[in-house]
């Protein structure tokens, strides 16, 4: 392939990553919980892109096949299990008290997400040239950012998708670093996306059915503290 | 080809107790299935002590990633075995809470599932699918930890999820910067355990190390180390108790396990520091447990920071030099297991025959009930290490190896926190089995003999009696004694430790 092709495709790589970026940011912030879940496919949709587009220029078959099993699981089939297992209640949801207000929460996020490049960095000095990219980086960004959400996050859907975007973050820097890893292997690990979402959806559906609340992130009754025993008696 | 069979047969009968027929078909088949898996893996176990590595015949695809040696098959016949008595414990546990016919068979073939994604982390070879099985054992488990459905079970179970979770989020990039490192090695080997053995050396030790520190953390919130601990007590004390005693006794050993793996690796490599990071994690942990256990108030809790305190203790071990403390550590894990099994065993009973999980609301269950009451002390005394039983010569010999080092502070610290622990478990058993009745301190124990209160006796089923009395026969031997092929065991894996 010609370099001009060559350096096209590395810029639109460098393009998807920063909107892969870009909705990890919009995760942390978005208060409807319906946009949470919107995010997170476009987001898996610039995964799923930056593996086609990175597949065309190494010429890799393996990054071909993490595209396909991206559009497919995470767009189609996570919507499609929620459905089937969690409350429709989960989508409604507002989180209008956050832990921490929007501004706050973005500043940290932006904080975070410096300091993945700062981490990132060492580790493409260590790899040779060609694993090197835009990706790692915002990979490590996508974990932090993911952690994050899941500590300032009350409700249920956006706690289960602070889960999946650390996954998606694993996965970015992982098709740049690391992109001859078996295709079994991928498989399995979309696969296993799918069982967190519908264990988690369950579990959703169970907490909303015998305690009565979507915000999972409220529960706190088990403690060591002498808080406990009235926890307790309250709950009763 | 014997190893498949170890993992088909869980997931045979996940599949055959959905079927709806007999009260005790469910249970049944479990116990019929454990008992099969053990004896096959003990005889994996008994080829593998003899030394050498148990690779599959068969080269096909997925198969070439299985590979048993001698740290596999220890954890693998630990899993069956604590497998196998909390099967047995399991059925007249579960029959007691008169529960719905499905729920019943849900409990089943969950827990099976549960035990084959334990029984492939040891079997499996290849990283990113240990990383995915370690996932499964989350999953599996997570509807057994809610099994209750009650406000506090749900609480535990969807902290354990996300935890779990966020941990292992982590360990994938660890495992996938492992996989840059292997490649940036120049090594044409696979990607399994022995394969980055030989490829360490030549790894760029920035990427390796960044791999191992993501791992000891991602996989270390599984293991709950100290600060990733906290969704332990919770989930390991609301789960139903047969199920405890896996996530406790023998999950937490085996996600360890896969920390282990990366020692050898870590040590082929120069200048790295895994010994260190296990001696600070171990210690931290240790120590925190230690303290924590002072104060608990649910004798479940008080076990499950007690498995805290364990890993803690094991992460040392390692941490003391894997040439020297290794065989003590795996003495460790095995006494561990087998202990921290039956201390669930004995608080299972206890909560059957009480009905309540608060230690001040236990006073006397000698009197009420005495075989539970003598396991649950047994079991105290077992856990914290009191003289003559398994984890007191585990523990003695890490400390012995430990002077041997010359790591006297670690050692002092490892001493003071396991001493500390001793009376924090014990004061709270003591209170429960032998107290007084009615007072909540100690009441004067006339008062008690004074005015005779009519003790309902209470019976144990069975079942649950088969289980505390096999769990126990290995607490009491490896006390005193340890068999020659286990003893050939416990060397090859810790040979497995180094390089």
């Amino acid at each position: 392939m010609s370099e001009t092709t060559n350096q096209l495709l590395e810029n639109l790589n460098a393009l998807a990553a920063g909107l892969f970026l870009l909705t990890a940011f919009g995760i942390v912030a978005m208060r409807q919980a319906r946009g949470c879940l919107n995010l997170f496919i476009v987001q898996s949709l610039l995964l799923a892109a930056s593996a086609a587009l990175l597949g065309l220029r190494y010429g890799s078959g393996h990054l071909y096949g993490v595209a396909i099993v991206n559009v497919i699981s995470k767009p189609i089939i996570v919507p499609w299990l929620l459905r089937r297992t969690a409350p429709a209640e989960i989508y409604t949801r507002r989180e209008i008290d956050q832990v921490l207000n929007i501004p706050t929460a973005l500043l940290i996020a932006l904080a975070l997400a410096i300091l993945s490049y700062f981490l990132g960095q060492p580790l493409l000095n260590a790899v040779a040239p060609e694993f090197r990219g835009p990706n790692v980086p915002i990979g490590i960004a996508g974990l932090l950012l993911g952690a994050f959400t899941l500590t300032v996050r009350r409700e249920a859907l956006p706690l289960l998708i602070g889960l999946l975007v650390m996954e998606n973050g694993a996965f970015l820097a992982g098709i740049s670093i690391s992109r001859n890893l078996p295709l079994l292997v991928e498989l399995a690990i979309a696969t296993d996306g799918l069982i967190i979402v519908f264990i988690s959806g369950v579990l959703i559906r169970a907490v909303q059915k015998h305690v009565g609340t979507t915000a999972v992130g409220e529960l706190a009754s088990l403690k060591e503290a002498a808080a406990e025993p009235a926890a307790k008696e309250a709950a009763k | 080809m014997s190893v498949i069979i170890i993992l088909l047969l869980p997931l045979v009968a996940a599949a055959l107790v959905c079927i709806p027929f007999k009260k005790y078909w469910a249970a049944g088949v479990t116990v019929v299935s454990s008992v099969a898996v053990l004896v096959l893996v003990a005889r994996v176990a008994w080829l593998t002590s003899a030394g050498g590595s148990i690779t599959s015949a068969l080269k096909i695809g997925m198969l070439k990633w299985i590979a048993v040696d001698g740290l596999s098959a220890l954890i693998l016949l630990l899993i069956a075995f604590v497998g196998t008595t909390a099967a047995i414990f399991s059925v007249g546990y579960m029959a007691h809470e008169n529960l719905k016919p499905w729920k019943l068979r849900l409990y089943y073939a969950n827990y099976n599932l549960f035990v084959f994604s334990m029984l492939a982390i040891p079997v499996l070879a290849e990283p990113t699918l240990v990383w995915i099985v370690v996932e499964l054992t989350t999953l599996c488990s997570a509807l057994l930890v809610s099994f209750d459905n009650t406000r506090e079970a749900l609480e535990a179970a969807w902290k354990y999820v996300v935890l779990s979770l966020m941990g292992a989020g982590m360990a994938l990039f660890g495992f996938l910067v492992l996989f840059a490192a292997m490649q940036a090695s120049g090594s044409d080997g696979a990607y399994t355990w022995d394969g980055l053995i030989t490829a360490a050396p030549m790894m760029p030790p920035v990427l390796l190390q960044t791999a191992f520190l993501l791992i000891l953390i991602g996989l270390g919130t599984k293991v709950g180390l100290v600060p990733m601990h906290t969704w332990l007590p919770d989930a390991h004390s609301q789960a139903p108790s047969p199920v405890c005693a896996l996530l406790s006794g023998i999950e937490t050993s085996a996600i360890l396990y896969v920390i282990l793996r990366l020692f050898p690796v870590m040590q082929a490599s120069p200048n790295s520091h895994a010994e260190t990071w296990a001696l600070v994690f171990g210690l931290i942990s240790v120590g925190t447990a230690a303290f924590l256990l002072l104060q608990v108030r649910d004798y479940k809790r008080m076990f499950a920071f007690s498995t805290v305190e364990h890993m803690g203790i094991i992460l040392t071990a390692v941490g003391l030099g894997a040439s020297a403390a290794g065989y003590s550590a795996m003495q460790q894990i095995v006494s561990h297991s087998v202990t921290k099994s039956f201390c669930f065993f004995a608080a299972g009973a206890a909560l059957v025959a009480v009905g309540t999980r608060e230690i001040a609301a236990v006073r006397g269950l000698i009197r009420k009930s005495p075989a539970t009451g003598v396991a649950l002390v047994l079991g105290g005394l077992a856990i914290t290490g009191a003289s003559p039983l398994a984890v007191f010569l585990s523990e003695l010999s890490i400390l012995k190896a430990g002077l041997t080092q010359k790591e006297y502070v670690a050692t002092g610290l490892l001493a003071i926190f396991i001493v500390i622990a001793f009376f924090g478990i014990m004061l709270h058993i003591n209170r429960m089995v032998f107290g007084a009745p009615e007072n909540k301190n100690n009441g004067p124990p006339e008062k008690n003999h004074s005015e005779p209160q009519p003790v309902e006796t209470f019976h144990l089923p069975f079942s649950c009696r088969l289980a505390l009395i096999l769990a126990a026969v290995p607490v009491l031997v490896l006390g005193v004694y340890i068999p020659k092929p286990l003893h050939d065991l416990l060397t090859q894996a810790a040979a497995a430790l180094t390089k």
